[in-house]
Order: C-alpha cells, then sequence, then structure tokens
C-alpha cells in the first residue's frame, strides 16, 4: 500500500512576462488502488500538475510538498522519480529520434528494475502487451513515437504503463484524440494494469467519456490552478450536464474552494 | 546563360538551421511517370532542350560545369566565395591550398594477404590518373606535389577474405600531399580500410577503379588528433555491373573534408556511399560527394548521417547527383540526416539532384536536421532513464545504422566504442 500526497501545491512558470503562477494551492491525497479523476477546464493547470509531479524542469514548485510514502519527491531527479514508481503518461507524448522503441522499452526497463529483463520473456511481454493494445508488431522498429499518430502515441503511453508496473500512475488526457474504438482499448489496458492491484491512478480529462470505461472513485474539479470541488462518481455526471460553467474564476473559484474544503472538513 | 538555367531540373534544398522537436523532413520522391509527364521544372521542356557535356556553355551552377584539371594552375586562387568552398573556413586549411605541399607525407603500412598486390610506384606510373581528376584546387595541389603513390590492386576474380588494412600516421604539420589508388580487377571482390590516425596536414587523392563485375568496399576512418587538417578526394570509376560501397567515417581532425565522386562508365553498376560523422566543439567537418550517372541503367544510394555536439561544431553535408540525358534507367536515392545534441552547434545539409532525363526509375533526395532537446530528455528521464545514459541511447541509436553497414566487426566494434568516446569526452 503506497500513498502520493500533494499537499498546498504552488506552481509557477517563467514566461517572456515575468513569473505566472499557475498551480494556487493544490492538495492532493491517493492511495494504492484508488482511481482519481482530475476535471477541468483548458488552461486551468491539470497538465502542469502532471508534469510537476514528475519533475518537468519547466516548472518552479515555489510552495507546498509532494511526497511518496513520506519521501520527499520534490528533491528527486526526475529519472529518480520515475525509479521511485511514478508514471506520467504525456498529453502530448514526444518523438525521440534515432531510438527504436525495442531499445527505448528494454533500456527503461532496465533502468526502472535495476537489472536487464530476461530477454525470452520480455520479448513475449511485450509482443503480448502490444497485441492487447492492437498495435502492430512493426512498432517496435520504429523510433519512439517517430511519426506515430495522435492515438497511436496514446496506446504506446499505456503499453509503457502496463509494462512499467508504477505504483502511481498520472494519465494527462490520455483519452483526447481517440475514437470509440481506441478508447476503449487503451481504458482496458488501464483497467487491467490497475486490477493488478498495486496501483493508483491520477486520471486527468477534459471530458466524462473515458469515465465510462474507467470507474473512478474520486471527482476533483480543477479550476485556475485550484480545486474547486470534490466528490465521488457522481460529480462526473453532473458536470456531464451542466459543464464548467458555474464555477467562476479568479477570486470566486477561491471562494468555492474553500466553501468545499469546509464542506468536507 | 538564359533563363533556362534556372528552370533546368535541379532539386536543391539548403536545409540551413536545425528544426526543433525531432525530425522534420523534407524530400521528394519523382516516380518516372510523373518526371516525364510533368510540366513542372523538373521535367520536361527546359530539360530537353538543354544538354550538357560540361566545359564550354555549362553554367556554373549545374555540378557537369565544374572544372576538372590536373593543373593546379587551371583552379584560381580560393576566395571562400566559390561554391564548394563556401562553407569551408579556409583560414584552417593550413597552406593546403596556398603552399607547396612538400612536407612529409603520412606514413603508409598496409597489412593485407598474400593474393593482394601492394606497390610503391613514382608519378610516372601508368596507373596514375586512371580514375581521377581533380575537381578542386587542393585535390590538383596534391597532384601537383605528391612524391610517391600507393598502388593496391586485387588482382582478377581473386576473393579476399578479411580486409585489406592501409594505415595511414601523420608525421606532423607540416602541409603534405598523399596519393593512393586502388584496383579491383574484374570479378574481384574486397574490403580496404585507409585508417587515417596522428597529427597531419595533407591534401590526399584516392583513385578508386572497379572494374567489370567486381565488388569493392572501402571505408575511409578519419580518426586523427585534434589538431589534423585532412582534405581527401576519393574518385572512384566503375565498370560494367560493378559493386561500390564506400562508407566514409570522419571522428577527428580540426578541420576534414572529404569529397567522394562516384563515376559509371557502362551499364549495370551501383554504388552505396554511406558516411557517419561526430563533430565535437571548434571541429569542421565536410563532406561533398558526387555521383554523376552518365550511363543508363545504374544504381546508387546514399546515406550520410552526423552528431553535433559543442560550441561551433560545424559539419557540412552536400550531395549533387547529376542524372545526365544518357542515364535512362538510373535509380537513385540520397539522404543525409543530422543530429544535433548542444546549442552553438551548426550543421548545413545540402541535397542537389540534377535530372536530365525523365526516362528514370526514380530519383528521391532527403535532409532532416534534428535537435536532441530537453523535452526528448525529460521523455526518456520519465521512463527512468539517467541522463548520461538518455543521450548515448539517442547518438548510438541514430549512428548504428551506418555502423552496422561496416560489415567488419572489429571496426564495427571500433567505432562504436569511438563514439562512447564522443559522447563522454564533452559530457558536461
Ligand atoms: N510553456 C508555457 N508558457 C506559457 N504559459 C504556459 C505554459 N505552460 C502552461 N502555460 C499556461 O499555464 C496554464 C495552465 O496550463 P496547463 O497546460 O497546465 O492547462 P491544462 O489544464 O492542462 O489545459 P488543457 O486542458 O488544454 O490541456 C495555461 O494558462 C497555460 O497557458
Ligand atoms: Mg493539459
Amino acid at each position: 500500500m503506497s500513498t502520493l500526497e500533494i499537499k498546498d501545491l504552488h506552481v509557477s512558470i517563467d514566461t517572456e512576462q515575468g513569473t505566472k503562477e499557475i498551480l494556487k494551492g493544490v492538495s492532493l491525497t491517493i492511495r494504492t488502488g484508488e482511481t482519481h479523476a482530475i476535471m477541468g477546464p483548458n488552461g486551468s493547470g491539470k497538465s502542469t500538475l502532471a508534469s510537476t509531479i514528475a519533475g518537468h524542469p519547466r516548472y518552479n514548485v515555489t510552495s507546498g510538498t509532494i511526497t511518496l510514502d513520506g519521501e520527499d519527491v520534490l528533491a528527486m531527479s526526475v529519472d529518480h522519480r520515475a525509479r521511485a514508481g511514478l508514471f506520467l503518461a504525456m498529453q502530448y507524448p514526444v518523438e525521440v529520434p534515432g531510438v527504436s522503441m525495442t531499445n527505448f522499452l528494454r533500456t527503461a526497463k532496465t533502468a526502472l528494475d535495476g537489472e536487464a529483463p530476461k530477454l525470452r520473456t520480455w520479448t513475449k511481454d511485450v509482443k503480448a502487451a502490444m497485441a492487447q493494445l492492437r498495435i502492430d508488431a512493426d512498432f517496435t522498429q520504429r523510433n519512439v513515437n517517430e511519426g506515430f499518430s495522435g492515438g497511436e502515441k496514446k496506446r504506446v503511453e499505456i503499453l509503457q504503463l502496463e509494462l512499467f508496473k508504477p505504483k502511481f500512475a498520472i494519465l494527462d488526457e490520455t483519452d483526447s484524440g481517440l475514437d470509440v474504438d481506441a478508447l476503449k482499448v487503451v481504458s482496458e489496458g488501464v483497467n487491467r494494469a490497475h486490477a493488478e492491484g498495486n496501483m493508483g491512478t491520477l486520471l486527468i480529462t477534459h471530458y466524462t467519456r473515458i469515465l465510462r470505461y474507467i470507474k473512478p472513485d474520486f471527482v476533483h474539479v480543477f479550476v485556475d490552478g485550484q480545486v474547486v470541488e470534490e466528490g465521488g462518481p457522481e460529480l462526473a455526471d453532473r458536470l456531464e450536464d451542466e459543464g464548467y460553467d458555474r464555477y467562476a474564476t479568479g477570486a470566486g473559484a477561491a471562494t468555492i474552494a474553500a466553501a468545499s474544503a469546509a464542506a468536507q472538513a | 546563360m538564359t533563363d533556362i538555367t534556372t528552370e533546368k531540373a535541379r532539386i536543391g534544398a539548403p536545409s540551413a538551421q536545425p528544426f526543433i522537436n525531432g525530425f522534420t523532413e523534407e524530400g521528394e520522391s519523382l516516380s518516372p511517370l510523373n518526371a516525364a509527364e510533368s510540366k513542372s521544372p523538373l521535367a520536361g521542356e527546359a530539360v530537353k532542350r538543354h544538354s550538357h557535356g560540361g566545359g564550354v556553355g555549362v553554367p556554373d551552377s549545374s555540378r557537369a560545369g565544374r572544372l576538372t584539371s590536373y593543373k593546379l594552375a587551371d583552379f584560381k586562387p580560393l576566395t571562400g566565395m566559390e561554391e564548394d568552398w563556401r562553407f569551408t573556413p579556409l583560414k584552417r586549411l593550413r597552406g593546403l591550398h596556398t603552399e607547396v605541399l612538400n612536407g612529409a607525407a603520412p606514413s603508409v603500412s598496409v597489412t593485407a594477404p598474400d593474393s593482394v598486390r601492394v606497390e610503391t610506384v613514382g608519378r610516372d606510373d601508368s596507373r596514375i590518373g586512371s580514375a581521377a581528376i581533380p575537381e578542386d584546387r587542393v585535390s590538383a595541389n596534391a597532384w601537383e606535389n605528391f612524391a610517391e603513390a600507393t598502388v593496391l590492386t586485387v588482382p582478377s576474380e581473386v576473393q579476399v577474405d578479411g580486409e585489406v588494412s592501409v594505415l595511414l600516421t601523420g608525421q606532423g604539420t607540416e602541409a603534405s600531399a598523399q596519393h593512393v589508388v586502388i584496383v579491383a580487377e574484374k570479378f574481384s571482390k574486397s574490403v580496404v580500410v585507409l585508417d587515417h590516425q596522428g597529427t597531419a596536414v595533407v591534401s590526399e587523392n584516392v583513385e578508386i577503379v572497379v572494374e567489370d563485375g567486381a565488388q569493392l568496399t572501402v571505408i575511409s576512418l578519419q580518426e586523427w588528433n585534434d589538431d589534423a587538417v585532412h582534405a581527401s578526394s576519393q574518385q572512384v570509376k566503375l565498370g560494367r555491373d560493378a559493386k561500390f560501397k564506400h562508407i566514409v567515417v570522419s571522428l577527428g581532425g580540426d578541420l576534414v573534408r572529404v569529397t567522394p565522386s562516384a563515376r559509371f562508365t557502362a551499364p549495370g553498376a551501383e554504388v552505396e556511399l554511406f558516411g557517419l560523422y561526430f563533430a565535437d566543439a571548434g571541429q569542421h567537418l565536410e563532406q561533398r560527394l558526387f555521383v554523376d550517372h552518365a550511363v543508363a541503367n545504374c544504381k546508387s544510394n546514399v546515406l550520410y548521417k552526423g552528431a553535433l555536439q559543442g560550441r561551433n561544431a560545424h559539419t557540412v553535408w552536400v550531395g549533387d547527383v547529376l542524372i545526365r540525358k544518357e542515364a535512362e534507367g538510373t535509380d537513385t536515392y540520397e539522404a543525409n540526416r543530422n543530429l544535433v545534441l548542444t546549442d552553438g552547434a551548426r550543421a548545413d545539409s545540402v541535397p542537389n539532384l540534377e535530372i536530365e532525363t525523365g526516362l528514370i526509375a526514380g530519383a528521391g533526395h532527403a535532409s532532416a536536421t534534428g535537435r536532441f532537446d530537453d523535452q526528448h530528455l525529460f521523455y526518456l528521464m520519465a521512463r527512468g532513464i539517467p541522463e548520461e545514459v538518455a543521450r548515448r541511447l539517442v547518438v548510438r541509436g541514430f549512428l548504428h545504422e551506418i555502423i552496422q553497414k561496416i560489415n567488419v566487426p572489429a571496426i564495427e566494434e571500433r567505432l562504436t566504442e569511438a563514439v562512447e568516446r564522443e559522447l563522454a569526452a564533452t559530457n558536461h
């Protein structure tokens, strides 16, 4: 049983116009076996939260903490965080020239486990996982994400999720750009990984569509860098009907956040 | 020189600056169909009205019009404005273009099976000039100044086991001239390695004859010391059904400029020109190749890959492929890919494909310059891969495609290690 705990996280980035605060005090606790959905409008800071957890150098944490089973995640380098068990499925997976998928997957697995996987079983595992995600076998010969379609990139992110078996998976809009069939395939992949019982999931999405396939235990509504409302799966249904409009931004959001925090306490 | 000149079939693509985010590709493939029928400047009237014999009336912009001569005096002193010198820092040529090249040439030591004939000959040997004619001033300067030449002959129908190894060791920084002739006689099969090491300031002419039905691989390794300056013209003449594979590997030296040219003289021949270069801070590595499809039904395939890292690392790749009017049924493809690992490095890449006949089997080119940037690094590290491993993974993978074409295990191993050293050398 593991716990990923985010406390009062403030994050800013440096822009040409100066420093811009994006996350304005985010608190969130995820435990093994739980699925948390974070929903919010464009630009509300969802990807910022995801990237900050993974350690993207662009984002500066100005205050607050992130801990994994009590260990200070913010003090860890990006690769160290991954080895500690954090996995980020990116909203826009990067194309890496010159590195074949085969080579990449094996190198990552070796780094994560601290030893090279047994070649025979590993090759079999990769093949099987690819088949389940309906990824063509010849993808292993191609360079990482190079020339993959948007949907293919997302499948390959989930392929890694299944192969790397992290303690916590952060899925940043894995549903965007997927047609219904692909959405199902990808959701099944996440559910398989979850069913092994050793993973907590933070599912970031703009739409409720994916929540039909992946059932969240908790839903957090994110507006303007803050969690403005929290609840169970029923909250997602309400968002489906009402959208985000009723959440004002700015000062209003802060008020709602305070109110909902008070309500929870 | 009228408008026709500019309309002629020329696909040139100065690549310029590295793109961000992986590789962006520009390139095209011409099917015989559209090349023959299209009204684009790539084919059709403009092309048919234009003919090239070399020399008089041929525009400068065409590779066919490039001056060639054995006499240094025929080449004007260089200004740096010439098309073929515009990327080269002349000051760093250390006199190869201005001085009399009478310094001690790199010593030559050949290791070869008995079946291969190895000779050292004088300037008047009949085999001098059998495959090459200087195409620039620096090459002509070497031609005028070399004292003796090394001639390697693989006799008819001999298949050489293992490779012929030619170790060329620099003798210092006096500007010098070198001459090597390689003759692969009819139906022979062999691999020759030119292994350049040490410190030298040298202009070198390598003449290569691949006779009818012969198969030859020449691997030219430039693992010079940091202060070496090397200009190398490597020209090959191919007979009927001859097969030639050329692999240029430039890693060491202050300035290295290799200019391979391949000329087809009879149908059915095939060349593969591969290259690998890795430029560190301050290094200038240049490669300019020329494939002259002057006869019908020949094939050429070109792939050069380069990595750059460090301030003022500069690489140049220019690929001139000329399909003359007579060269019906030609099949050619050329590509250059560069990987820029750090800021402050610059890769120039210019494919030039000139097509004077529509009746070809295929012609294409591609040039791409990718950047290994923070996003790539983040992606790999986010999968648990440490920074240094990530960097190596990318470079190794990228260059391996060329290394594996060498097919000489000892050299493949050595180059893999050399690439690792390059990566380690400028670790920051
Ligand atoms: N590199 C950047 N430069 C400038 N602004 C940025 C940058 N990255 C993020 N931002 C800003 O930070 C805010 C939050 O962005 P973020 O990508 O976290 O939002 P999001 O909730 O993931 O949006 P989406 O639903 O579109 O993915 C936005 O206003 C965005 O414009
Ligand atoms: Mg986002």
